[in-house]
């Protein structure tokens, strides 16, 4: 799980480091906002508990061994941002003084384990824990969950990067210069192992030191349980629990996505240049058009101005991914993302917008 | 630890071991790190430049051999840095046989010209397989190596100090500080916890008793971690801590200083634009 050096091009590390950049400091911001002084012993603490963990090498039924990295039980505990800063720390000490994963992939480690990987713990662990009393079971299977959750998407994000290496970074005869498996075979490789092993490592940790802690200190369960926040933060939350639904609606339906191969032929009026010289496809536009004779060429401004912009996911088939079924679904997956951003962005500044006035009207 | 040598080590045993190992590790680096030779008489803050630099020059090339010779450069840099061969080796052989393990089916399943068919099997040899496995092999023991130069000639304190050369905020070098110190002491009472088991054990642990036994003892860690860091706050705020934070900044640059820089730099970018 730890990518060491040499796996990914500096590109693409660059970008990572670039990418957790703006969570380590918004992390930052909040966990020094609400820890004051407490930060710097509360976070070395827990990074170095983060490092010590990741060190037990736990037995799993079966037979076999494997070592959790901790980031559900990180989240349980810290809440998400002081889990992503702690963990973060972490593998900046394992790189640097332990050889474990690479100084250059360090700020891919932390994006993929520290910061995917504890948003998602934390997601899943108040999804399931919901309003669960402390010492309730519930708890217990929701950190488990959010452990195995989280570490497999962050196994899923290291594939998708060692995937994409042969894709972009070859060498003038053509050997791939970094990790040279394509998606189809980076993802399947990472995540039997993670699905299986490495995920039930990270599961029995989450869970039995939750369950641990149930019975010697449940106020380690207490910051992240969503009991105990203010009036405002309650009602946020009931607020964000009426909105569930939705929420997985829109999951199933973007796992849905891949359905949208199994319809035949093109969208009406969603022609392109190329469907008026398929004559199979000039019948079907004919057929659908009430019989309407198609003109003998694609219209001339229909061909300059679809010459104008290329998508980057065309047909909602990126040309990197090879099974059509997951460009689908990656493609869902990044225009809902977009959507989210845009939605995000448009909510700050109308909130920003109907704050100004009522401050400058203060005494 | 030497009875359990010649039998098959059981869970508490390995783990020991693995906290122990760990352990040592970084008490040794900061013995050698005070050894004489060539990087140790450094300033930290152009040895972690200059090295990361290498490392980038191993990760941007495009041409075998110029990974080669940073490879060869990282090795004489340890030789003339007195660090000992039985400490490299299990560095060199642990990243050759995790990343050859990987590295070893792209030599059949990359596409290419044959350059050789296996007999029986019918696989595939192809000549940008073989280039792409030892592209990843030599950049990882180059990259590992030159690492490993870091952190065995330089005190630990002094390597998180130079940090700030690269702007990396004076709260980080301190929480990294605080972390590399604590790391060493809940090893050290993780290491007493399963020693202190081990001795009340006769016979082997099942799999779920072992599996328990590493999960409290996670659960009384991480308990044992927050009471600590509470003392530790408390301690702090006694000494007059308010939440700010300073590091001393003592590295004082001087000629062969600038001269390992420029010569880092030189090799450094030498080797980017050759390997373009």
């Amino acid at each position: 799980m730890h990518i060491p050096d040499g796996y990914l091009s500096p590109a693409t590390c660059a970008a990572l480091y670039g990418g957790a950049a703006p969570f380590w400091y918004v992390a930052l911001q909040r966990v020094r906002k609400a820890l004051h002084t407490r930060l710097v012993p509360l976070l070395s603490l827990s990074a170095a508990f983060c490092f010590v963990i990741m060190m037990f090498n736990l037995p799993l039924p079966g037979g076999t061994t494997g070592h959790a990295v901790g980031i559900g039980l990180a989240t349980v505990v810290l809440g998400p941002w002081a889990a992503m800063l702690a963990v973060s720390i972490a593998i900046v000490i394992q790189a640097l003084f332990f050889g474990d994963g690479g100084i250059t992939a360090i700020g891919a480690n932390c994006f993929n384990m520290a910061i995917a990987g504890s948003l998602v713990a934390y997601a899943v662990y108040r999804a399931i824990a919901g309003g669960a009393a402390l010492t309730s079971s519930r708890r217990v299977v929701a950190a488990g969950l959010a452990g195995y959750t989280a570490i497999n998407v962050s196994a899923l994000l290291a594939a998708i990067e060692f995937g994409l290496q042969p894709v972009f970074y070859r060498d003038a005869a053509g050997a791939p210069l970094y990790c040279p498996y394509p998606l189809s075979i980076a993802i399947p490789a990472m995540m039997i192992g993670h699905l299986t092993v490495a995920g039930l490592a990270e599961l029995f940790v989450s869970a039995g030191v939750v369950a641990f802690l149930q019975q010697s200190d449940t106020s380690l369960l207490r910051g992240t349980s969503g009991l105990t926040g203010k009036l405002v933060e309650a009602e946020s939350f009931a607020g964000r629990r009426a909105l569930r639904p939705l929420w997985l609606g829109l999951g199933a339906l973007m796992i849905l996505t891949p359905l949208g191969i199994l319809a035949g032929g093109a969208a009406w009026g969603e022609w392109v240049t190329s469907d008026y010289a398929d004559p199979a496809v000039r019948q079907q536009i004919a057929a659908s058009s009430l019989n309407q004779p198609l003109p003998v060429r694609a219209p001339e401004g229909l061909e300059r101005l679809s010459a104008v912009w290329t998508a980057p996911f065309a047909q909602y088939a990126p040309p990197y991914v090879r099974s059509r079924g997951f460009g689908y679904l990656l493609s869902a997956m990044f225009g809902v993302g977009l959507v989210m951003l845009g939605s995000l962005a448009a909510g700050k500044l109308l909130r920003a917008y109907n704050r100004a006035p009522g401050e400058t009207a203060g005494p | 630890m030497s009875g359990s040598h010649g039998k098959r080590r059981g869970f508490v045993e390995r783990t020991i071991h693995g906290l122990y190992a760990a352990i040592e590790r970084a008490l040794y680096a900061d013995t050698l790190a005070l050894r004489r030779g060539i990087l140790q008489g450094l300033d930290p803050r152009v040895k972690l430049a200059g090295l990361l630099a290498l490392i980038l020059a191993a990760a941007l090339s495009a041409k075998l051999w110029i990974i080669a010779l940073i490879l060869a450069v990282a090795v004489s840099l340890a030789g003339l840095s007195g660090i000992p061969v039985s400490l490299v080796a299990p560095v060199w052989l642990s990243a050759l046989t995790f990343t050859g393990t990987i590295a070893a089916p792209a030599i059949f399943l990359t596409p290419g010209n044959t350059i050789y068919r296996v007999p029986l099997v019918d696989w595939n040899v192809t000549a940008q397989g073989v280039t792409t496995a030892l592209y990843l092999i030599l950049r990882v023991e180059a990259s590992a190596t030159l690492a490993l130069l870091l952190v065995f000639t330089t005190p630990w304190t002094h390597v998180l100090k130079a940090l700030r050369v690269f702007r990396v905020p004076v709260v980080f070098v301190v929480v990294l500080g605080m972390t590399f110190r604590y790391i060493l002491l809940l090893l050290e009472t993780a290491r007493e916890m399963f020693e202190s088991r081990q001795s009340r054990t006769v016979g082997k642990l099942s799999g779920s008793d072992s599996r328990r036994l590493a999960i409290s003892s996670g659960g009384v860690l991480i308990a044992k971690a927050f009471q600590l860091s509470g003392e530790v706050f408390l301690a702090m705020q006694a000494r007059g801590f308010r939440g700010e934070v300073y590091v001393l900044d003592e590295f004082r640059m001087k000629s062969r200083d600038w001269a390992a820089l420029a010569l880092f730099a030189g090799v450094a970018g030498g080797a980017v634009w050759a390997g373009r």
